[in-house]
């Protein structure tokens, strides 16, 4: 094979498996829209979020330290104790959990029949405190995350394929990195226990009832309250699943908010109620940006991927407002 | 009643204020927000600089400093805010670290007769003082520093580059493109080939960028990178398995922040700087005795040592000795923002001051002229050494390749006063 097909195929994969992180993100977004119907803004902190409370837990740092040290003059920063990282993401679970029956409490329960946009501006509102509050707790220093994923590229993959290439070509395998690799075979197993949870357990079943019609639901005897709890929570598991992969690769800090904007054009693409759709869309925007940049990239002068991604979704919109797989919009009259 | 609460106002707003005889350095900080955790540590040592000053020796001349901290989240709106909001303070320099700011500040600085330095960033040719009368950026700026890799590649080379393939990985801004133009001229004088990669705001996704340069093994890479990019693409550095020698940053690539997450992968990552790592330095215990044993450290006084909280010091310094030069030119302790601005351009720091203020070696030699507000383009390179946790200066200071710059620089600075009907022989002989 000529070194330039194997490099376009190396493009793909890795769009593929880069397609699957930004599905990740998505995923959130998809669980709580499709719930109830608040598009939340706050997806991405609340990645930042979770990753920095699983960062704190592993390595025993003392939550607010530098205020209680500012206010108390008292100088504790860890606890001097050392978490194994499963322990670790079990605590941070439990903390998302928390955080989401915080919010439910807070604000959504009393915003419960509003307009959307009011929705959309009380997870603006939510976005900006997350970020105050979560710096707060845990500083705002670049937080090194080990919770022992393989980082580096797939000597295996590398050392199979170079033979690949046709005689006198200069080829030096095929790169695929392990992390992604990783983030693909864990996104694979969390939408099947998602798709599994909302078919066959009886909350994931009312969860639905929930996002079809919530009065309906609520009308059966569906507690809104703790579905939307579990909602939050779900989505808070996915942030931080998706803010272990994030953080992985830069370590744990503030940019990893800004992730969420690479999962707009995924929902666009996708459509905001389909979880398959999220996983597609990241696919297709995943494999579109990479090509493209790699293809045309060189003559436009390059940077093109955030461009290439919002603009394929606004084709989509385009000629399919709701998606690839979200539901019709029919208003009658 | 009424002229009670007036009268308690009043007082309010008095004790709040800086004392008049006070010298008022503003500090435009971030503390929050995406680029926090580089902000930090530059602020802190800033201020602790100062505090040193207020304690140890009573100020500087006599007065006392009152340092103004304004938080602008790197945000450029919020900057000049910030500026016009502190600047009744009779701040005597602001010193804006963004780019960004800069570019903003140049016009209302230079309107309000306020001197800006942006040390190592902002607009190159602001080194020309015969048409940037407020604006200085000694000791080096970008185009020194792509200058002063290429002359380390020359070094490591003996002398010769040409053939060698050279890639720029660029954040997509007017920050990142800044070197772009001196790297070409260059280039034609050494013969190397240039390619360009440039990375989208903010640099958390670069597979694209980083498989191209496995494609292509260029022989050295350069970054221009910020925040999130600098830790993404060092670590798709080491995953590709480029040689880490042969990848050199731009000193605001070159932290601690920047090279940890990447872990063991990043030892030998190469970065240039303008002042000396570490705190190896008679100032530090100072620093110590004055300000940390006294419970007057900035922030949480964790950052005492990194690199950028070095490069907020020695930015600390150099407003320091310029406002020593400004109380001994004009006979007044009390100096002015314009006065601060004259002792700024007869500004000139040698080896034995910077060993006098317990800094030896911190920072290269220089002279700033009426004509010269960005010193002599001196820089290093220092390398990152993963096991010991520390950077490490391996060159000498070098001079970057002013037969190039100097054109490069008259050009821009030209066309900025053409644009602004700015007469550049007005102000200097």
């Amino acid at each position: 094979m000529s070194a330039a097909f194997l490099n376009t195929l190396e493009v793909m994969a890795n769009g593929l498996m880069a397609g699957v992180l930004y599905a990740l993100v998505a995923l959130g977004f998809v669980l709580i829209y499709k719930a109830s119907g608040i598009f939340n803004y706050a997806q991405g902190v609340m990645a930042l979020f979770a990753a920095m409370t699983l960062v704190g837990a592993m390595e025993g740092r003392v939550p607010f330290s530098h205020l209680i040290n500012a206010v108390f003059g008292t100088e504790v920063h860890h606890f001097g104790w050392h978490l194994p990282a499963l322990l670790g993401i079990a605590l941070t679970i439990a903390v998302m959990v928390f955080f989401a029956w915080v919010v439910q409490r807070v604000i959504f329960k009393h915003l419960v029949g509003q307009e959307p946009i009011i929705l959309f501006m009380a997870t603006i509102g939510l976005a900006y405190f997350m970020e105050g509050f979560g710096e707060t707790m845990w500083g705002s220093d670049i937080k090194t995350l080990d919770v022992g994923l393989p980082q580096g590229g797939s000597f295996a993959i590398e050392d199979f394929t170079a033979t690949w290439a046709a005689e006198g070509e200069r080829y030096y395998g095929m790169y695929i990195d392990n992390l992604d690799m990783v983030a693909t075979v864990v996104a694979i197993l969390l939408v099947s226990a998602l798709v599994l949870f909302s078919q066959y357990t009886k909350q994931g079943r009312a969860m639905r009832a929930v996002a079809d019609d919530h009065q309906a639901a609520l009308s059966v005897g569906i507690n809104l309250n703790f579905i939307w709890v579990l909602v939050w929570s779900l989505a808070g598991f996915v942030a931080l699943v998706a803010g272990i992969m994030w953080g992985s690769k830069s370590g744990v800090q503030f940019s990893l908010s800004l992730i969420a904007l690479k999962a707009l054009p995924v929902l666009m693409l996708g459509g905001f109620t389909s979880i398959p759709g999220a996983i597609v869309g990241g696919l297709i925007i995943g494999v579109g940006e990479k090509l493209f940049e790699f293809a045309i990239g060189p003559y436009v002068g390059g940077a093109t991927e955030n461009w290439f991604a919002y603009v394929l979704a606004l084709i989509f919109l385009v000629f399919r407002p709701q998606g690839l797989f979200g539901e019709k919009i029919i208003e009658r009259v | 009643m009424k002229m009670k609460l007036a009268t308690l106002a009043l007082g309010a707003v008095m004790a709040a204020g800086p004392a008049l005889a006070d010298l008022t350095f503003s500090s435009l900080s971030y503390r929050t927000g995406p680029y926090a955790a580089n902000g930090i540590p530059f602020a802190d040592g800033y201020a602790d600089y100062f505090t040193l000053l207020n304690e140890r020796d009573g100020g500087i001349g006599g007065e006392k400093v009152n340092l103004v901290e304004c938080e602008t989240g790197y945000n450029t709106e919020k900057g000049v805010e910030c500026y016009e909001s502190t600047k009744g303070t009779g701040a005597l320099v602001y010193q804006p670290l963004s780019t960004g700011i800069t570019y903003q500040l140049i016009p209302k600085a230079t309107a309000d007769g306020i001197p800006v330095h942006s040390m190592g960033y902002g607009r190159t040719s602001a080194k020309n003082g015969s048409v940037f009368r407020n604006i200085f950026n000694y000791p080096a700026n970008y185009w020194d520093g792509a200058s002063i890799a290429i002359k380390h590649l020359l070094d490591l080379n003996g002398g010769d580059i040409s053939g060698k393939r050279v890639a720029l990985v660029y954040h997509n801004s007017a920050y990142g493109k800044e070197p772009i133009r001196t790297l070409e001229e260059l280039a034609k004088k050494h013969g190397y080939e240039l390619s360009l990669l440039p990375v989208d705001h903010p640099g958390q996704e670069q597979k694209s960028q980083w498989l191209q340069i496995r494609r292509e093994r260029p022989d050295y890479v350069l970054m221009w990178g910020w925040g999130v990019m600098n830790q993404v693409a060092i670590q798709e550095a080491v995953n590709i398995r480029y040689p880490m020698e042969n990848f050199i940053g731009i000193w605001w690539s070159g932290s601690e922040n920047d090279v940890k997450p990447a872990g063991e992968g990043a030892h030998g990552y190469k970065a240039l700087t303008f002042h000396n790592v570490g705190s190896d330095y008679p100032i530090f215990d100072d620093i110590k005795t004055h300000v940390v044993d006294k419970g007057l450290a900035a922030g949480a006084g964790d950052q005492i040592g990194t690199v950028l909280y070095n490069r907020g010091l020695y930015a600390a310094m150099l407003a320091a000795e310029a406002a020593k030069t400004a109380q001994e030119l004009h006979g007044t302790a009390t100096i002015t923002p314009a006065q601060m601005r004259d002792g700024m351009e007869a500004l000139s720091i040698t080896e034995e001051k910077m060993a006098a203020l317990g800094m030896p070696n911190f920072g290269p030699s220089f002279t700033v002229t009426c004509t010269n507000h960005g010193g002599d383009g001196y820089g290093a390179v220092a390398q990152w050494d993963a096991k010991a946790g520390s950077w490490s200066l391996i060159t000498d200071y070098m001079q970057s390749d002013q037969d190039v710059l100097g054109p490069l620089i008259k050009e821009d600075s030209e066309a900025y006063a053409a644009e602004n009907k700015i007469e550049e022989q007005k102000f200097c002989p």
